[in-house]
Order: structure tokens, then sequence, then C-alpha cells
């Protein structure tokens, strides 16, 4: 269960640069414990801080006034690399709650929508006018609109992972609901498949 | 009609969602210490259990040091919890472990096909982005976050979008000495590191029917540098031959049925892809790459290139900087500190025999740190039973546990800033192999090759 998200009006965070790995959103040693939460202190930790973890005040996210954006610019390929669903947590508990970029990984992509997080896909030139945008954009998920200043544009997004998130359901209890389906279907395939399953065949 | 993605997936579909997603049957999960206690934990919390423990599977492979007389206690801070909360969650879920001290301990992607867990037709997944790596053999595999696997583990299910299909065919004989890994980096460096975006790619062609079961591994294994949802291999002769007899394949009248059942594992002659593009690998060459992405890859001997207008400027640069090099400087010749054979990517033992056969008699060079690392323990146990650990350490290389080892940095071990390391591995990503490590990545025989030269050379 992720928060629902609907709306949200920010000032967006420009750090447009392709291939942006889940390595950098959250490096791997930031990853302390097993669990979900306790990340947004390493978040891009590589590169918001210098030296003895002090700010690096050339970091996009330690100047005013994209402390505290909702929303981040970035280039394409994003979150390429490990699969780590820690980017996303993190990105989620800085308070980061939608990336635009014009390409996204696939695995990125799916983590995001479950932890609540917006991979918005917008071409690069459409993303550097917004990045042009002295003040916030609003993202509008219904609608599928990005709007802020002179700029106004529209967006593509797959029903399911805009319902998932308008509704911030849990995957797991919808698939739940084909509990029967599946069971169903698991029972015909043993029939014909049965080295598929381990242990029981 | 139907493409060998098209049946892979019908064969799997259950149901679409209201949202036009398919709930698609996982036959396989694989998970490892990184994220397999997040994952276990997590599903527990929310009172949900494991559908069929029987199916799914996990390895220590990313934390567990690679060092000598290794426990559960690593170099990586905080590592002993993440090992032992995976074992206990393991347990408690009846899932096997292949832990540490077992004899089939190893890399996931590598224990997997080793093991015949993953099979011909079969889908699997696991919460590594390298998952990819076990399409080979003719599956859809691929890699997803740890809801994903909770979402698995409790339904032997996903929902997943219908990803658009491309073809890669590889035409042409390979020349001697150029491996399935400069074929995947002359490929990402052609069309780009989010070439692939999303698709589910099936690798084809003569050159690839030509590959080793192992090297089509290591092709499989790249997709996801390539921004893939999947890569995969229609399965053949080679394929059926390599797996069969291992532990958990079908055995006797079971392996025929599904040996009949595997015949059609292919695409249609008239198979429409979404994407299709090819590339003729009779004049490729050894592949390094020069910067911080696959993609920045050339054949060795070629210099490192002028900023040519895909990506930016700035990226361009900044990678230079990192990696320390010039516009027109020839990576061939060029100094190195360390070199690391390993990782999902190469580190089979038809890797390690290509390797050895670089090494056997000479001398790493003074003053270069040179480490082998098993890709599984029976590849270990393999490679002594034949020798290679004797050719390797004769050598002056390190020889290892095997595990995940220093293919990626978690807090422990690393090479060190500004150190380049000619590495057999997939990602040459900023820090991967250590805060500012320089990492090149190329084919076991031209890591060998190298650690030998002391400077970065073709074998
Ligand atoms: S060997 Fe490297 S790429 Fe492969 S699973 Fe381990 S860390 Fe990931």
């Amino acid at each position: 269960m992720s928060r629902p998200f609907t709306t949200l009006t920010s000032v967006a965070a420009p750090l447009i640069e392709d291939n942006i790995d889940t390595d950098i959103i959250i490096p791997s040693r930031e990853m302390k414990t097993t669990g979900k939460t306790g990340l947004k202190d390493g978040l891009f930790a590589g590169r918001r801080y210098a030296e003895g973890r002090v700010e690096n005040p050339d970091f996009v996210l330690n100047r005013a006034p994209f402390r505290d954006a909702a929303i981040l610019l970035a280039g394409d390929n994003f979150g390429c690399g490990s699969s780590r669903e820690h980017a996303v947590w993190a990105l989620a508990e800085y308070g980061l709650r939608c990336v635009i970029a014009p390409s996204f990984s696939p695995i990125f992509a799916g983590n995001a929508v479950r932890g609540g997080v917006l991979p918005l896909v917008l071409p690069a030139a459409e993303i550097a006018a917004l990045a042009a945008v002295a003040g916030p954009l609003t993202v509008d998920l219904p609608a599928q609109t990005v709007t802020g200043g002179d700029a106004a544009f529209s967006f593509a997004i797959g029903a399911e992972a805009k319902a998932m998130l308008i509704g911030g359901l849990d995957a797991i209890d919808l698939t739940l609901l084909f509990a029967d389906r599946i069971a169903d279907w698991t029972a015909r395939n043993r029939a014909a498949r049965p080295w598929v399953y381990l242990g029981s065949a | 009609m139907p493409s060998l993605f098209d049946k892979l997936w019908d064969r799997h579909a259950i149901a679409t969602t209201e949202g036009g997603a398919t709930i698609i049957a996982i036959d396989r999960i694989f998970l490892h210490e990184r994220t397999g206690a997040a994952a276990l934990n997590s599903l527990a919390a929310a009172g949900r259990s494991v559908i069929d423990p029987a199916r799914a599977f996990a390895a220590m492979d990313h934390i567990v040091d690679t060092l000598p007389g290794r426990s559960d206690v690593t170099t990586m801070p905080g590592g002993t919890a993440f090992i032992r909360e995976t074992r206990a969650a393991c347990a408690a879920a009846g899932i096997t472990l292949f832990d540490i001290g077992d004899p089939q301990q190893g890399i996931v992607h590598v224990v997997s096909p080793e093991l015949g867990i993953v099979l011909p037709g079969l889908t699997l997944v696991a919460p590594d982005s390298h998952t990819c790596t076990q399409g080979a053999v003719g599956a859809l595999a691929w890699g997803i976050g740890s809801s994903e696997a909770e979402h698995a583990l409790a339904t032997g299910t996903l929902r997943v979008m219908r990803p658009p299909t491309m073809r890669v065919t590889f035409t042409g004989t390979l020349p001697p000495g150029v491996t399935a890994k400069d074929m995947a980096l002359a490929l990402i460096a052609a069309h780009g590191a989010a070439g692939g975006q999303g698709h589910a790619i099936e690798f084809a062609g003569p050159a690839v029917t030509a590959l080793a079961m192992e090297a089509r591994m290591t092709l499989c294994n790249m997709a996801t540098e390539f921004a893939a949802f999947a890569g995969f291999i229609a399965p053949d002769a080679v394929t059926f031959d390599w797996l069969q007899g291992r532990r958990y394949a079908p055995q006797g009248a079971l392996w025929d049925r599904a040996l009949a059942d595997w015949q059609d594992l292919r695409s249609d002659a008239d198979a429409v892809f979404d994407r299709e593009i090819s590339l003729d690998v009779s004049t490729l060459a050894p592949m390094v790459s020069w910067g911080t992405s696959p993609a920045q890859s050339l054949p060795l001997g070629q210099p490192v290139p002028a900023f040519s207008g895909s990506g930016s400027r700035a990226a361009h640069d900044k990678a230079l900087a990192y990696m320390g090099l010039a516009e027109g400087q020839s990576l061939a010749g060029l100094p190195i500190d360390a070199a690391f054979i390993g990782s999902c990517t190469n580190s089979r033992l038809s890797d390690l025999e290509r390797a050895a056969a670089v090494v056997a008699g000479r001398q790493v060079a003074p003053g270069v740190r040179a480490i082998i690392v098993p890709g599984s323990s029976a590849v270990k146990r393999a490679a002594e039973a034949k020798g290679l650990d004797a050719i390797f350490r004769a050598a002056g290389f390190e020889w290892r546990e095997s595990g995940c080892s220093m293919c990626f940095f978690a807090g422990g071990e690393s090479f060190g800033p500004q150190q380049r390391v000619i590495s057999s591995t997939n990602r040459n990503f900023e820090s991967r192999q250590g805060p500012g490590t320089r990492t090149h990545i190329a084919s076991p025989e031209t890591v060998a090759a190298s650690a030998i030269a002391g400077r970065i050379s073709a074998a």
C-alpha cells in the first residue's frame, strides 16, 4: 500500500543527465538495513555529500529552492542498473513523488508505480521547457498533464499504472481477486507440464 | 506467426486486468541475500505466505565474502544481518537456500541454469537486474523489484504489461578470440544503453546459434545493459544437451515429455516483431569500454571517440574526466592497476578455461592485482579438477570463493579511487567497483591478457 497519487504541485529539481542509475540514486553502501525505511539520507549520497558527509553545495537538492522539491527532471534511461527498489523507497521517503524523464529502465518504472512514485515520460525538449519554468509545476495524474508557467504538456501512462497510483492500491490484493482463475489455470498447467512443479510432480 | 516471445507469454497468460496488464504465471522465483530478507519479511508481516515454496530458491552471493575461510561475517558493513536474516526468512518460508558452505552456492544466475532450475519455456523472476541471463535457455526471465518479488511469492503470478518485442539478429561468423561479450558490447555501443528500451528481445541468427550454452548466457546477461525487459534465445540441441541430467531438470519419461513440449519454442518463420535490428559479427574485434556506460565501448585499438552528438557533451566530458582519459587516446597499452575475472556475465567454467589458456605459463605484470572469482562453488570445483586454479595461482592471480565479489561495491572490498581495473563484469558505471574506481569492461580473455601485460591488451 503506497500513498495515493493524484495531483502534485512543486518546484522541479533538474538533474538532466542520461543513465542516472540506481547506484547513483542510492549507493549500495547506503542500504544499511534489510528494511524499506531509513533510506532518505542515502538518496543521491555520492552526489549530495562531500568528504566527511558535509553537503555538496553544487548538488541540485542542496540548493534553494530545490531542497524540498517533490518533482525531479531527468535524462534518458533513468533508474537503470541494479533492480534495487530502495531507489524508489529513498526517493519517496525524501519526498520526491514524481520523476519526469524521456525514458525509464523498465524495472525502475515498475518499482516506482508500486512505491507511489510517478514515472512520467515526456520528450527531452519538453523536459527542457519545464526546467526553464521559474515557479512550481503541477502534475495532474487523472488529467495526464504537466503545467507550469507558460508550459503545458500532456503525457501518456498505462491504465494499470495510473489506476494503481491514483488508488495507492496493493497489487497483491488486486491479484488475489483472481485467485480462483489462478488456481484453475495452475491445475490445468500442472497436468500438461508436470515438470514445472518441483517436489510435487 | 507467433514469435518465441508470443509463445512464452501466451503459455503463461492467466487473465487480463482492467488496466490492461496480464496476470502472468511465474514458474520460478530466485532470491538473494541483498533483498531476499526484505521481501520475505515484508510478506510475512502482511500475514501472507509463499504459495509454492518448492518453486522458490535463494542463494548467498551478493554480500557474502569471497575471501578464503569466509563466514557470516563479511567486509560489507552490516552485511552479517543480511546474511542471517535471509537464512532465517528462507527457513521460515520453506525455501531452498544455497547457503555459505553449500556445494551448490554461487551467483544466482550461474547456479540456476547449472542446476536446471531454469528450463526452456519457463518464466523465472528474481529481484536482480541480470535475471535476463537465464533467458539463454529459452526461458522468459526478467528482473523485478522487491515488491514484485513479494507479489510473485504470494500469488505465483505477476501483473505485467505485455512488452513490445525486438529481434536482434547476429549474422556472420565470429573471428577467433572474439566472444559473446564482444557481441553484446558492440550491440550496445551501436544502439545506446537505452537501445532495447523495455523490449522483450530475442537474440537470433547464425552467430547466436553457433554460441555454446555458457556464451549464450553472457549475451543474454547484457540485455539489461541495453534496457531490455528480457533477453532470450530459442532453445535447441545445444540447450537440451547442456541441461539434461541437471539436478532440478526433469528426468526419465518426464524429460522426454518436456523435450517434446520444448520443440515448439522458436519464432515462426513469419513471426512479426515490433523492432528488428541486425549486426554482422564477422568484422568484430575484442571490445573494451572507455567510459561509464557499456555503450561507451569500442574495439580495442580504436581511439576514444570525440563527442558525436548522441547523448550530451557534458556527459561525454564527465565520463572522460572520471576515467582519466582524453579524446583520441588509445586504450590499447593503457596501464592498469587491477584485473578482475568474475560476475554472472563471465565466470563460468568455459570463461575460466579461456582465461587460463591466455595465462598459462606467464606472470601477472608487477604491481597489478589480479583476481579470479568463480561464478559458483561448482564452477570452482570443476576448475580445480582441471588444474585451472594452479595455472592462475602460479601466474599470480588470487583464487577466490564464489560470489558477486567486487563486481559491485557494497561498502566492503574495493579497488580504490582512480584505480584502473579491467573487468569481465557487466557494468562500468561510476563507482560500481568502488568509489572513484575506473572500470573497463571486456571479455575474460582480454582481461587475462591485460593482467599479464599490465596494460590493456588483446589476447
Ligand atoms: S555478479 Fe554482479 S551483476 Fe551479477 S548478480 Fe552479482 S552483483 Fe549483480
